[in-house]
């Protein structure tokens, strides 16, 4: 059900007051003192009105901005919204668990598949478990770990990204996180069975792509997919991380640009006002476009599936002939 | 191909992704003399450039043109560039201080390179090898679509041709210039390298300074096995990305190839020196 979000962004922050103000008349009217079902009426029509003006144009900043709002549904809240039967899987036997990468067996209107995903907490308690969503190259090796389990059992693999990137710390150096995620890019690229990954927020680097070499790549409308942060890349060009709204332009990062240069297959709208003002909603949608795809992927033999993820990379890139 | 072995080698003591900041400095690059930056001693150019430029005094090895390179290490005439004309492209059109496009145009005739990569067939100690190295000085050896491309193709070629596959690696990552299609090359050059796994055929990863994110975190990082030049800086995260989010000072020789075998991450450290013999042994044992 729509939802009044306690945080906002300063673009969204008038059509929350907006809507807070509707909230209060509905509730004064409920009250029976006086009817405000005209003026209620009205600004309603207004708060339309202002979502679409927000909402139709916005900035690749803003998208970013969407992208990371603290409010948006994460990996485990879709876990719960799309699947049924979750069974989280731990470790990666090797150093330890890593719990920015969550995976397990899950079903999908009652078949098996394997889910992974990067998961970002919504608190400082949360964050500090899941380092804010970015995975030492454990997370990697488990994620691995797990890709290998599906094909084993010819289970379709679905996974979700949404991270700011590897994590950049001297364990995760020492451990080999280049190593982890080339080691992945390898192994998902020969995967017999069908893999789809969907970018639901942030899409980081390297770090995103090591558990999204897949048959269907997705986008959620206001998600992003790049190759640095647009903060990052300021902070070299322009010597400037408050540059990041230029840099977000400069790297034509969101999901809209990434179906424009089609590298990926399909955008997942999302609810007025973005994903976390109606997590169900986006989980139908999403659900929906995954179903459409998971049907068409299984009729692939597996060597079949492999192919057609190597076609589908091996095209990847924009070069001219001298 | 006698074009560029005609060419003269060049030394830089700096590494610097900027060739205006080369060009800059033509005394310490075509000078007689060179300065060994880690001595600090002033030697006669042409016995670094004897010795492979190693520092013939302290043994520190200073960067190496690719094309240098790969005509000292393979067999003596052995060499055939392949894919020439490929060439890049602005997708983005991106800009910044100035148009990726202009950068492209003054860094390619600055360096008489058109991209990052150098590659082709050649024989090493005698063994075939589909080979190439990267050219650090154009843009930090940065990856975008053209690089991709030619490693791409290079694994292809090695899988056609039942040979080893031998790439010299030196590279600050991909090339944010061209956004998500350079992040896609990591994904391209190691689904190439997965097919040619199948021919049993060694690929081996040679580590030079520096190796860094998108091209670390993909096939540089996958050998059969993996090799590194001493004192290389080698690692997933620059070091200054790491001090900033860690808000600690990195110890001394951390991400360097000593550090990198300690952890078990590389396979072995070999001076420059040694590499064509130790790489003629590998190809050799792993047939
Ligand atoms: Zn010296």
């Amino acid at each position: 059900m729509a939802q009044l979000p306690s945080f906002a962004l300063d673009f969204e922050r008038p059509l929350l007051d907006l809507e807070r103000k509707i909230e209060e008349l509905k509730t004064l009217s409920g009250s029976g003192a006086t009817d405000f079902g005209q003026e209620i009426a009205r600004l309603e029509k207004k708060a339309r009105r202002l979502q679409s003006e927000i909402f139709s144009d916005l900035s690749r900043w803003q998208v970013t901005q969407l992208s990371r709002h603290p409010a948006r549904p994460y990996f485990l809240d879709y876990i719960e919204m799309l699947f049924t039967d979750f069974f989280e899987l731990a470790g990666d036997r090797r150093f330890a668990e890593d719990a920015s990468i969550v995976g397990g067996w899950a079903r999908l209107d009652g078949e098996t598949v394997l889910v992974l995903g990067h998961q970002k907490g919504r608190n400082t308690k949360e964050n500090m478990l899941r380092n804010f969503g970015m995975p030492r190259p454990e997370g990697y090796r488990k994620a691995l770990r797990l890709m290998r389990l599906a094909e084993r059992f010819g289970k379709p693999i679905l996974t979700f990204v949404d991270t700011p990137g590897a994590y950049p710390g001297i364990g995760a150096e020492e451990r080999g996180q280049a190593e982890a995620i080339a080691v992945n890019l390898e192994a998902m690229a020969g995967l017999t069975v069908p893999v789809i990954s969907t970018v639901i927020g942030e899409g980081g680097s390297g770090g995103a792509l090591a558990i999204a070499v897949a048959n269907r790549v997705l986008m959620l409308e206001n998600s992003i997919y790049s190759v640095i942060s647009p903060e990052s890349c300021s902070t070299i060009l322009y010597r400037d991380t408050s540059k990041a709204e230029k840099a977000a332009d400069a790297l034509r990062l969101t999901a809209r640009d990434l179906y424009q240069m089609k590298v990926v297959d399909e955008l997942v709208p999302e609810p007025p006002g973005g994903a976390h003002r109606n997590p169900d909603e986006t989980a139908e949608s999403l659900g929906r476009v995954l179903r459409k795809h998971l049907a068409s992927l299984r009729s692939l033999a597996p060597q079949a599936l492999v192919e057609d993820r190597y076609a589908k990379f091996r095209a990847m890139g924009v070069f001219g002939r001298r | 191909m006698a074009a560029w072995f005609s060419k003269k080698p060049r030394i830089s003591p700096v590494e610097a992704a900027d060739v205006e900041a080369l060009r800059q400095q033509p005394s310490r690059m075509q000078g007689l003399w060179a300065k060994c930056d880690a001595c600090n001693e002033i030697i006669y150019r042409q016995e670094i450039e004897r010795n492979w430029n190693v520092c013939p005094l302290c043994g520190h090895h200073l960067p190496w043109p690719a094309r240098v390179r790969l005509q000292t290490l393979l067999d003596p005439g052995s060499f055939e560039e392949f894919d020439t004309e490929l060439e890049a492209q602005d997708p983005l059109g991106f800009s910044d201080s100035k148009r990726y496009k202009d950068r492209l145009r003054t860094t390619a005739r600055a360096l008489g390179e058109a991209d990052a990569f150098v590659s082709g067939m050649g024989r090493l100690e005698g063994h075939p090898v589909s080979v190439g190295a990267f050219v650090f000085e154009f843009m930090g050896g940065s990856m975008g679509s053209v690089v991709g491309e030619k490693v791409t193709r290079l694994f292809e070629r090695a899988f056609e041709n039942r040979c080893a596959a031998v790439v010299f690696n030196a590279s600050g990552g991909a090339r944010m210039q061209e956004g998500i299609f350079s992040l896609m090359q990591m994904a391209k050059t190691s689904a190439a390298l997965a097919r040619f796994r199948s021919v049993k055929k060694p690929y081996i990863s040679v580590l030079l300074h520096p190796t860094t994110g998108g091209v670390a975190a993909s096939f540089a990082w996958l050998g059969d096995v993996v090799l590194a030049e001493p004192k290389a800086l080698i690692g997933f995260a620059g070091p200054r990305v790491i001090e900033q989010t860690i808000r600690q000072k990195l110890p001394e020789g951390f991400q360097r190839s000593e550090f990198l075998l300690e952890h078990g991450m590389v396979d072995a450290i070999v001076p420059r020196r040694e590499l064509r013999t130790r790489l003629g042994a590998l190809l050799s044992l792993m047939g």
